[in-house]
């Protein structure tokens, strides 16, 4: 049984369709990208698989059932820029957030939460910053917080949106290898990602989105120059093609 | 117990309340919703007299929590069909309240209750109106609705820490996880509405929206760490009311108002000395010594 | 912005004496501005957020403003009853005076308006662009506080101080949706507050019920039948569309798929 499947998602702002007819369906254990121009609905893809945004139309199915009713298995790291830094907590604490949907609703974290907590934050290489404020962190210290967060909670299926944003290239190894980790561990991931040239290195499936799909499948047969050229609409013919194709 | 006690009693229950209360209002960005509530409970005051001919502490209490709901629900409301929040709030608040003064006017003679008082605020009253137990007075009455709705905020922050915690800092994760999110966002509300209509009646809407904020938004600068905000915020709370208390009651001028000012002045102070975020440690460090 | 102006009022009323609108006027200006500058220092400088950030201000302000108040009330006697009128309105006390002060106001809000409308509209709209092309937006932007300021303080006496934010905001409100045009938008809530000013005053002849918050609801009115049923951005007809658009998705994707079966 497949992990996700995604069937004819449509979703609208006011009347404008920002995606349509989106259906895909992801394989146990695969690193996923999600790639396409800006504007192509890849981050609104994710929030209405979430749903976070209202769908017009379609389903989202998680191991065979509907989502709503596996979200214990779904994990989300969410665009670093969508929360407020300077709340007052510190590393720990946002990792321990992860384990909240184990504890379960108004109960209080335990002593094995915490550990698993300071076991995921030592994974991505933070725990020397465990008890740091979290406005005192670099931007990639920050998303291997997430990260760590993420990991914590132990879901089956992880969205991610924008992890290489604006981070540092140890943080990037660091990403990388954790997301090389989870597929070990039969986890899928699903990862928006803008930059062209690591695809090939880091994904094992991609997505190429434009309002529709218009590729998807094992990055060795789809991510080529014609798909791509396709989704971004003639915009890449800067890029050398070795990249590509090579 | 002497006159002096009891106001400064509920002053302190009013700075507790609202540095919990304010603290998850500062910092989920919600400091004008505090000010909307805080006008539009009027409606509710108003409406509860009509429906129960008395100024009691219980249908108050309803009467605001229904309002204030009311009040967060339209504005969510507004905002979701595209008008931006802070003007969506606008309007609600000040139709909802401009509604409850029409209503007070026209029942003018038979409520106590006038828009300057409300706006004000009469703590010095407090002590005089006392509630009896067979024919025992056992304290002010406002004492016994202030401490009644502490006690309701310290058992839903207890009770539901992590959910507000989580809640205030990632809300997208939060839905994932499955947290309630809509629920707590209006458990708050119904806090902060039952907190400014205890509070309403000794202290007045415009110390209550004071209360509310700045004593959070010190704390804010105090520590960085949400369990210690909490504290430090109620702490802070019950700092300026004893010293607006004293000051008023020096310069003979308004309590309440004495004791936004003093609030001011705390955050003012902590402004230039709060540990690591004081400016004047910035600038210390920042002239060569 | 009506509560930051209280203190200035208040402390403008000790130093002079007597109720006297221009000075009031002086007094307002300056505490408003005052606490502008506050706010834009405690977001600049710290970890707090714009809308505490304004919260502190204006209550700290109103809270310093009622001390004041009840300052001169004790001390200064006599004049009380009408400091009093003033921050909490009453339309019905205004004096022959008074409306000759309002008259002026507007003629020249008007006035302002006509003949700056261009450069108002672009420092709103895209303050780094006008300065780039050379528009004194520094200077632009304090005629703008000005107006809004002298607004507010002439206004406070004929709807109080709370209901004055409402005042400036709700017709404005209503008016957007109504256009997409700023000219049209500045008309058209010039004339809804108008409108909601005359009937609020003539509700108030008739049932004896304050002005102040007679108008509001009537502006307030306004805004719901607008935001209801104003063409193309009002709810109804958003609503419509939206059953419109998707009854085409619908026929579209069932096309789609007996073109598959065929």
């Amino acid at each position: 049984m497949n992990p996700l499947v995604v069937e004819q998602v449509t979703v609208a702002y006011d009347r404008q369709l920002v995606l349509e007819d989106v259906s895909f369906s992801v394989p146990e254990g695969k690193l996923v990208g999600i790639i396409g121009p800006n504007g192509a609905g890849k981050s609104t893809l994710m929030k209405a698989m979430l749903n976070f945004i209202p769908r017009m139309h379609g389903n989202v199915f998680v191991y065979g059932k509907p989502y709503e009713k596996q979200r214990h298995l779904v994990g989300y790291v969410p665009q670093r820029n969508s929360v407020d830094w300077d709340f007052p907590t510190n590393a720990l604490d946002v990792v321990l957030m992860g384990r909240y949907g184990h504890i379960g609703l108004w109960k209080r974290p335990r002593k094995e939460d915490v550990d698993i907590a300071m076991q995921c934050l030592d994974k991505v290489g933070m725990l020397p910053y465990a008890k740091r404020q979290i406005s005192q962190l670099s931007g990639g210290q920050q998303q291997r917080v997430f990260l760590a967060r993420a990991l914590a909670q132990d879901a089956s299926v992880y969205f991610m949106d924008e992890p290489f944003v604006g981070v540092d290239a140890a943080t990037e190894k660091a990403i990388v290898q954790l997301l090389n980790e989870l597929k070990m561990r039969g986890k899928t991931v699903l990862v928006v990602h803008h930059d062209l040239q690591t695809v090939r290195d880091y994904f094992d499936y991609v997505l190429l989105l434009n309002k529709r799909v218009v590729a998807f499948g094992e990055t060795e047969s789809v991510f080529t120059y014609d798909h791509i050229q396709k989704t971004y609409g003639g915009k890449v013919t800067f890029l050398s093609s070795t990249h590509i194709v090579g | 117990m002497s006159y002096t006690i009891w106001i400064l009693l509920t002053a302190t229950l009013v700075g507790i309340n609202c540095g919990l209360v304010g603290t998850f209002l500062v910092l989920r960005k919600m400091s004008m919703l505090s000010d909307a509530i805080s006008h539009s409970v009027l409606l509710g005051i108003v409406g509860a007299y009509m429906v129960s001919h008395q100024l009691q502490g219980v249908s108050m209490l309803i009467g605001a929590l229904l309002v204030g709901l009311l009040t967060t629900f339209l504005v969510q409301l507004l905002h979701q069909k595209g008008v931006q929040s802070d003007a969506a709030i606008g309007v609600v608040f000040t139709c909802l309240f401009a509604i409850g003064v029409v209503l007070i006017s026209l029942f003018a003679d038979r409520v106590h209750l006038d828009v300057e008082h409300a706006l004000m605020g009469e703590i010095a009253f407090v002590p005089w109106d006392v509630l009896e137990v067979c024919g025992q007075s056992i304290g002010p009455k406002a004492i016994w609705l202030l401490g009644f709705v502490l006690a309701i905020n310290i058992f839903v922050i207890v009770f539901a820490y992590k959910e507000l915690k989580i809640s205030s800092f990632d809300r997208e994760m939060a839905i994932t996880l499955g947290i309630p999110v809509v629920l707590i966002h209006y458990v708050l509300m119904g806090m902060l509405s039952l907190t400014t209509v205890a509070s309403f009646d000794s202290v007045g809407a415009i110390l209550v929206v004071a209360m509310l904020i700045v004593p959070s938004a010190t704390a804010y600068l105090w520590t960085d760490r949400l369990s210690v905000m909490l504290i430090c915020s109620a702490t802070i709370g019950v700092l300026a009311s004893a010293i607006g208390y004293m000051g008023a009651t020096a310069f003979n001028v308004s309590i309440s108002g004495a004791i936004a000012v003093s609030t001011g002045v705390i955050f003012f102070v902590s402004l230039w000395i709060a540990p690591k975020s004081g400016l004047l440690w910035k600038w210390i460090k920042k002239s060569p010594a | 912005m009506a509560h930051a102006a209280l203190p200035g009022i208040c402390i403008a009323f000790l130093l002079y004496g007597q109720k006297s609108l221009l000075v009031f006027l002086i007094g307002a200006a300056c505490s408003g501005y005052i606490a502008t500058v506050c706010i834009q220092f405690i977001v600049k400088h710290t970890r707090i957020k714009e809308d505490a950030a304004i919260g502190i201000v204006l209550s700290v302000f109103f809270g310093l403003g009622i001390v004041l108040l009840t300052w001169i009330n004790q001390h200064e006697g006599g004049n009380q009853s009408g400091i009093n009128d003033f921050l909490f309105g009453k339309a019905a006390s205004l004096t022959g005076s008074d409306v000759n002060v309002l008259t002026v106001t507007a003629v020249t809000m008007i006035i302002t308006i006509l003949v700056f409308f261009k450069e108002f509209k672009i420092i709103t709209f895209d303050r780094a662009f006008a300065q780039g092309i050379g528009v004194p937006v520094s200077l632009l932007n304090g005629v703008l506080m000005f107006l809004i300021v002298s607004v507010v303080v002439i206004g406070l006496q004929a709807v109080g101080v709370v209901l004055m934010s409402a005042l400036l905001i709700t017709p404005a409100l209503a008016a957007r949706y109504w256009t997409e045009k700023l000219e049209w938008m500045t008309l058209l809530a010039g004339v809804f507050g108008a409108l909601s000013g005359l009937a609020g005053a003539y509700m108030s002849l008739i049932t004896y019920v304050p002005t102040g918050p007679l108008v509001i609801i009537f502006a307030t009115a306004l805004f719901l039948f607008s935001f209801l049923f104003a063409p193309k951005r009002g709810l109804c007809s958003k609503i419509i569309r939206r059953h419109v658009e998707r009854k085409k998705l619908r026929v579209k994707q069932l096309m789609y798929e007996r073109g598959e079966q065929l």
